[in-house]
């Protein structure tokens, strides 16, 4: 975990993996997540913008890509299990992309864990 | 309770109807459907039967007191069923020539006129079918003005943080983009905030007066003039009428367009959700492009009017929710220009009266005169003992009363907003208040039992988890 | 003077006390006097009077004996069964079923409507209702938008008033509407697959369409799908007990005018629109849904779920404003098709079928009086008469007959149902007869 890298809008990145997902933190406040909507594989994501939710029952939040780049694969497990990221979110990883370029508002995970104390 | 599916039986039916008396026509066999739909076959007396028991597990305003803040849930006179029942108004079909239609015209052009003396409007079109669908309708009433005018560039929609969902929804179907502002710490509009956020792209603002937290916006004269003067219009969300009507006119606050809800405001019974009716009324200006037909009076009589060129279209079918409107008007009839005024005193009274009993043991969001409704934190007790506004509801079921609304508005954290209406009495509001006031002591007594409520329905609390993540929405689809 | 409200003088004189004002009018402290007005309305009045007035106006109306206009809105005979549970205060008071523990029976009722609808649609999910058969079709379209194209044909044999409702909710989104022609009666295959696209995304068309033909709707969404664009169907109910299924002609989305099933004419409202979808739309798909779960206990229980999609959570990214809908024309639906079940159903399909067969042929007999289209009609039909349509409306009113709607000087659409019997067609053509142009 300390290897992935954070936004702020606690979404992680593995550069050693190419995969993005949201964090610990995230699934939490959220609770049980009900339903993630995923982009298509071929599909571009740009760093800081949107590129799917995730819905518990009575709240759904947006998610932000780390990175930019295109789509080449999808977790397609999370469709049938979204309560794969409530028991392990950094296991749960969402997409996997091919990165032209990183966000620079990421964190280490030291900064994140500090940002995320209660 | 086992589903009518299940209570069916091969050759059973309940429907009684003549024998064919004309020669049987068939139609060729490759355009049928290929299995029959497997509707149920019961008989009469498992439909009774059916449909008795599922309706004991619900509860309407007849069954007791339903607090349900920002939806009016006052008692539905019978009276106004009993006139929406003659034949004369059930029995007419709506493409009927006007002439043959004139009761009915009267009750829409006799409608539209009192709702318009009401809110202060010039123009009032019943089509809505609900609250949601007459913000969607004033939505595009507002586009149409804009665009008529050449004035292209306005596509935002000016919501504050308080409103109801629905809000910014409508506004996103008719094609504007959001600009949600902040509420002052009072709840109420934060001026310089509104004008920050408006602009030549400022096409209006929708703001509902009590607000959601039932205040007064005192400020709404400047609000007005700030969004008129950036070139904007002020839409009215009708929801919160009931604390005002007969006494202040959203036209006279600087309201350029207003919904109502008939089905909150006046009287109409919500039906378990629907049909309501959200007549939409608007200023001069804006009343070329209303939904037609529009019922007019002539010398020889009530006629529907064709819809301008300008016209934003129909928004429905036909006329919209005509039995609802009759029920509108009977209400208004009775209560008259006294009994409206008195109605709406009386609504804002019990409010107070409520808040004033519990105030100092729930942390009220204000301490000033609410309006029709206020509401309450549970954000202390929840940190304090772990018991939350959803407990509470839950708990309140358990003493037969409906639970006000919770989590909303979203400004206040752990919310309970009630709204008594003015149909309960003060015995009704003490009960309510000795029973909530019990309520906060047996959650302090014991928060973890407090968790465990409601024990006295068909069902305990519902998997929604499960419910959410793996749909059963149709009868024999799923795999258990 | 009745007000409904139950408070006594001496009452809301100690509330005041409590509440520590001195008066009613001093709850609008500082309000009155910048808007206070005295309105013009009209004094209040008993629950006597009030009802003698809307006799009155009742009395005003004319209902007509026999009925053979349809046209959007169609006459059944309603089972004494339906008034009876539809007069149950429980349903009629209750408000939307949001606290799901005192609220079982509605969320039952609405998960049996779902269920039924989506049975006679072949569909396989469905909604909690929505506002009438033409927002149905516009929520179904938008359904199936997707970004980049901007265009959906639609067959001119939709009831242009559901056009012109459609029209209303594509304008504002930039969404492009083109017509399909008909031919005899019928959506034209030649002229949809000329307007086929890369910028459209849906296709649909009415079954039977407003001219009461039924189209070759199975055909058409070949063509959809060999396009690649989404199909939606506007159904009649009865029509649905009989026909091929919205399902099996390929349809996406199937929606519809439930109002034959239950309610009455009622000058046009409250109607009820429903929707059927293929599974994977679900979560477009506008308004309530009801779901089946379980308690803590293991026990069958009913929610509104994916609420996540709808208003109240996802604001302006909602696909929809609904949120009060058509609940208890829904229960009405309900209860008539449980009590109607299969075979009732397919009888007063059968019924209506044969019975605008039987008066087509008889008014097709009479000199004059010719069918516009020969293409296959379930219960409404277009016949063109060399007697003006408005000499034809005024000899029917005389007789207590109220006669097809006007399509032009000289065109009328005509309907029959399983409640017009022999002798009232009959009626009718004995009347037509007299009509001399």
């Amino acid at each position: 975990m300390s290897k992935l890298k954070f936004l702020k809008s606690h979404e992680w990145y593995s550069a050693e993996n190419n995969t993005v997902g949201i964090s610990d933190f995230a699934q939490h406040e959220l609770g049980d997540i009900v339903f993630v909507e995923l982009p298509e594989v071929g599909e571009n994501v740009e760093a800081g913008v949107a590129f799917g939710n995730v819905e518990s029952v009575k709240a759904v939040s947006e998610i932000y890509s780390p990175v930019s780049g295109v789509v080449t694969e999808v977790n397609e497990d999370l469709q049938s299990a979204p309560e794969l990221i409530n028991q392990d979110a950094y296991a749960a990883w969402m997409i996997k992309v091919k990165v032209s370029s990183v966000s620079e508002e990421l964190i280490s995970s030291a900064d994140y864990d500090e940002l995320t104390k209660r | 309770m086992k589903t009518i599916f299940e209570k069916s039986q091969t050759g059973k039916c309940a429907l009684s109807i003549a024998a064919c008396d004309v020669p049987e026509y068939r139609l060729e066999e490759g355009i049928l459907r290929q299995e029959d739909a497997r509707l149920p076959e019961v008989s009469e007396i498992d439909v009774v039967r059916h449909y008795t028991a599922l309706s004991k597990r619900a509860y309407g305003v007849d069954d007791g007191f339903y607090p349900l803040g920002s939806c009016t849930m006052k008692y539905n006179p019978k009276l106004n069923e009993e006139v929406a029942a003659l034949p004369g108004f059930t029995g007419i079909h709506p493409l009927q020539c006007p002439r043959t239609v004139q009761g009915a015209l009267e009750v829409m052009y006799r409608l539209s006129e009192k709702l318009a003396e009401i809110t202060g409007m010039d123009q009032v079109t019943l089509q809505p079918a609900a609250g949601a669908h007459g913000e969607y309708t004033s939505l595009q009433l507002i586009r149409a003005y804009h665009l008529d005018r050449g004035d292209t560039q306005r596509n935002k929609i000016i919501v504050p943080d308080s409103a109801h969902g629905t809000n910014p929804a409508s506004a996103s179907m008719a094609g504007y983009s959001i600009i949600n502002i902040p509420s002052g710490p009072d709840g109420c509009v934060d001026l310089e905030a509104l004008k920050a956020a408006v602009g030549k792209d400022t096409a209006a603002l929708m703001l509902t007066n009590p607000n959601t937290v039932g205040i007064f916006e005192k400020g709404i004269t400047q609000i007005a003039k700030i969004v008129h003067e950036a070139g904007g219009l002020l839409y009215y969300d009708g929801a919160n009428l009931n604390a005002i009507m007969g006494t202040i006119r959203p036209g006279d606050m600087g309201y350029d367009v207003v919904h109502l809800n008939l089905h909150k405001t006046f009287s109409t019974p919500h039906g378990g959700g629907g049909p309501g009716s959200g007549p939409v009324g608007c200023k001069k200006a804006l009343a070329k492009y209303l939904p037609g037909p529009i019922v007019v009076k002539t010398q020889e009589g009530y006629a529907l009017s064709e819809s301008s060129e300008k016209s934003i279209g129909r928004v429905k079918t036909f006329y919209g929710n005509f039995l609802v409107a009759l029920r509108a008007l009977a209400y208004i009839e009775v209560l008259g220009k006294e009994g409206i005024k008195q109605a709406a005193q009386l609504a804002v009274l019990n409010a107070n009266y409520m808040m004033a009993r519990l105030k100092g043991k729930f942390p009220t969001h204000s301490s000033k005169i609410c309006m029709h409704e206020f509401v309450v934190s549970c954000e202390e007790i929840k940190k304090e003992i772990g018991v939350s506004a959803l407990d509470f509801a839950k708990t309140m079921i358990d003493r037969n009363m409906h639970p006000p609304t919770i989590y909303f508005p979203l400004i206040v954290h752990e919310a309970l907003m009630f709204e008594p209406t003015e149909t309960e009495s003060k015995a009704t509001l003490d009960w309510a208040c000795d029973t909530v006031l019990e309520l906060l002591e047996e959650a302090y007594r014991d928060p973890e039992a407090f968790k465990k409520h409601p024990c006295s329905m068909p069902i305990g609390r519902p998997d929604e988890v499960t419910a959410a993540r793996k749909p059963v929405i149709i009868f024999g689809r799923d795999s258990d | 003077m009745s007000t409904y409200t139950p408070h006594t003088a001496s009452e809301i004189r100690e509330m005041l006390d409590v509440v520590g004002v001195k008066n009613l009018e001093s709850l609008y402290q500082g309000l009155e006097g910048i808007f206070a007005r005295d309105m013009n309305l009209p004094a209040g009045k008993s629950q006597q009077e009030v009802a003698r007035y809307f006799e009155k106006l009742a009395a005003a109306n004319n209902v007509f004996g026999s009925i053979f206009l349809g046209a959007g809105a169609y006459q059944h005979y309603i089972p004494p069964v339906v008034k009876s549970i539809l007069s149950r205060s429980e349903f009629i008071t209750a408000y939307t079923p949001y606290q799901a523990e005192m609220s079982q029976g509605i969320l039952q009722a609405i998960f049996e409507f779902q269920s039924m609808i989506a049975e006679l649609t072949g569909m396989q999910v469905s909604n909690a209702s929505l506002y009438d058969g033409s927002t149905a079709l516009a929520d179904g379209i938008l359904m199936l938008s997707e970004k980049k194209k901007n265009k959906v044909l639609l067959s001119e044999g939709i009831n242009p008033r559901s056009l012109e409702v459609v029209r209303t909710y594509l304008a504002p989104l930039g969404f492009e509407i083109e017509l399909i022609a008909l031919e005899n009666g019928k959506t034209s295959l030649a002229d949809l697959e000329k307007k086929l696209s890369d910028d459209v995304f849906a296709v649909g068309l009415a079954q039977p369409n407003f001219y009461g033909v039924i189209e070759d709707a199975a055909t058409i969404g070949e063509a959809a799908k060999a396009a690649g664009v989404g199909y939606i169907m506007q159904v009649e109910p009865f029509a649905c007990a009989l026909l091929k299924t919205p399902f099996e002609c390929g349809a996406d989305v199937a929606v519809g005018e439930g109002q034959p099933l239950g309610m009455p004419l009622s000058f046009g409202g409250p109607y009820l629109g429903f929707i059927g979808a293929r599974e994977k739309l679900t979560r477009r798909m506008q308004g309530r849904i009801v779901g089946k779960t379980h308690d803590s206990e293991g026990r069958d229980a009913y929610v509104l779920t994916l609420q996540a999609r709808e208003q109240h959570i996802r604001r302006e990214k909602a696909g929809s404003s609904i949120c009060s809908n058509q609940a208890l024309c829904a229960l009405t639906a309900t209860v008539y098709m449980a009590s109607a079940g299969k075979e009732g159903m397919k009888e007063v399909a059968r019924q209506s079928l044969s019975k605008a067969h039987y008066l087509a042929a008889q008014m097709t007999a009479i000199d004059g009086f010719e069918l516009k289209y020969s293409s296959e009609f379930f219960n409404e039909f277009v016949v063109v008469s060399s007697a003006p349509a408005d000499l034809i409306r005024n000899k029917c009113t005389e007789k207590n007959i109220l006669p097809g709607l006007k399509l032009s000087d000289h065109e009328m659409l005509w309907c029959a149902t399983e409640v017009n019997s022999k002798e009232d067609i009959d009626q009718l053509i004995s009347v037509l007869k007299e009509v001399r142009p």
